[in-house]
């Protein structure tokens, strides 16, 4: 327990709360820009169990704020890669890596063997998969959220509490969806709001009574500006969800699902075009002859370099911005437009796999 | 009245202001937000929950708040 020290001189947590702590089974879904420093500070405090759920690899340009990865971490999945570092941080406590994507189909199994349940997303889809999840298996969920130099932290679900849904009931349009990688953020900011996501976890485990329930946290990087709301229940968001099955409430969530399209089917269509819609410096790169990249901001300017004639599948890095630029795309009349939502590295990867 | 508006993430860009002062008369929550995005369309068709006195209302309560804050989801992670 010395390693435990310090937490156990003050007076709030001591032996019995430091056991709490131990005891403790922590999801934390997406180990990117929130996920890392919460990992990190939930590890440290010795967590008995933490459990890691990201299906996504390292790159250069999470270095500047992912802070649990180096350059010897670059191509590792997050999950397998955030599990050795914190392995080494703290080797008394269980880490579980989950190196896949959260669905309608694994979340409810996961969040039963967790007792909080961390939202460190970058995307809405997620972030409502997370919500309503957490409704059916009556889990608190730590949530946070940034914008550029803004954060967003609540605690969700908790002891009868509202959830995010009573905040923003409707899934937003994919305009609004934008992500990091799009728009670009301040590294220390996810720094700042996964730690106070943390420090809400301890907080419930510990059972104290402030708990950031019923509230939403806003902080501002840039003037340090911050601002509490208040938010309230509503019962009816609880009865719809616990009312249909969870796939179904997603693919309600998501009526655009219709045009997606897996890397098997897009691969074997003979008559198309391969749009990349990352921005021009995005790697990988992938050598496809029917091949065009054209920016996300710039496609809706761009319509007329675009072959109508062709079945057009769109990707990104992670599938949010080739599903707003289907959506473009579509609207413009090009109806064989497909959105590839796995993203670049899984299509390379299948490219490769195939040519082998 | 005398009104604070408070603008949040994508918000805050498109007005170009965290915060300014409006003078209105009396009115609900709705009628307020309609006059906000006249004066500035580029908000029309965004997404954003309103917070009177720091809690959360809907579009038929009164104003009657010293403080209105437009806050928008962010996705980022």
């Amino acid at each position: 327990m010395k390693r435990y020290s310090r937490h156990i001189a003050l007076n709030e947590i001591g032996i019995k709360g430091q056991n709490k702590i131990s005891n403790a089974k922590v999801l934390v879904i997406g180990a990117g820009g929130l996920g890392c420093p919460s990992l990190q500070y939930l590890a440290a405090a010795g967590i008995g169990t933490l459990g890691i759920v990201d299906f996504d690899e390292v790159e250069e340009s999470n270095l500047q704020r992912q802070v649990l990865y180096g350059k010897s971490s670059l191509g590792i999945n997050k999950a397998i890669a955030a599990k050795k570092r914190l392995q080494d941080l703290n080797d008394s406590i269980r880490i579980n890596a989950y190196p896949f994507k959260l669905t309608s189909s694994n979340a409810l199994e996961l969040f039963k063997v967790y007792d909080i349940i961390v939202d460190g997303t970058d995307n809405f889809q997620s972030r409502y998969l997370i919500c309503d999840a957490s409704i059916i298996s009556n889990r608190p969920v730590v949530f946070g959220s940034i914008y550029k130099f803004e954060g967003q932290v609540s605690v969700f679900n908790y002891q009868n509490g509202p959830t995010y849904r009573c905040l923003f009931p409707k899934h937003p349009s994919p305009e609004d969806s934008l992500n990091c990688s799009d728009i670009g953020v301040l590294g220390v900011l996810p720094g700042i709001v996964g730690s106070v996501q943390a420090n809400e976890v301890l907080k419930i485990i510990l059972e104290f009574k402030e708990v950031l329930s019923g509230k939403l946290y806003c902080y501002n990087a840039k003037t340090y500006a911050s601002q509490t709301i208040s938010i309230t229940k509503n019962v009816q968001v609880f009865s719809q969800v616990k009312e249909m099955p969870l796939k179904e409430i997603q693919i309600q969530i998501c009526p655009n699902k219709n045009n997606e399209i897996s890397i098997e089917e897009a691969i074997q269509k003979e008559n198309s075009l391969f749009l990349d819609v990352r921005e021009l410096n995005e790697k990988p790169s992938l050598p496809i002859h029917n091949y065009q990249r054209i920016p996300l901001n710039k496609v809706a300017k761009n319509l007329d370099k675009i072959n109508p004639k062709k079945e057009i599948i769109v990707f990104c890095q992670s599938g949010i911005r080739s599903k707003y630029a289907v959506q473009i795309l579509r609207e413009n009349n090009f109806n064989k437009t497909y959105n590839l939502s796995e993203g670049a590295i899984s299509l390379l990867k299948q490219l490769k796999k195939t040519e082998k | 009245m005398e009104l604070s508006i408070k603008y949040f993430g994508i918000l805050a860009e498109i007005t170009g202001l965290q915060e300014e002062k409006l003078k209105i008369k009396d009115q609900k929550i709705g009628e307020l937000i309609d006059l906000i995005i006249n004066k500035y369309p580029g908000l029309k068709g965004r997404k954003f929950q309103i917070a009177q006195n720091k809690k959360i209302v809907d579009n038929e309560e009164p104003v009657n708040g010293a403080e209105i804050a437009l806050l928008p989801p962010f996705s980022g992670g």
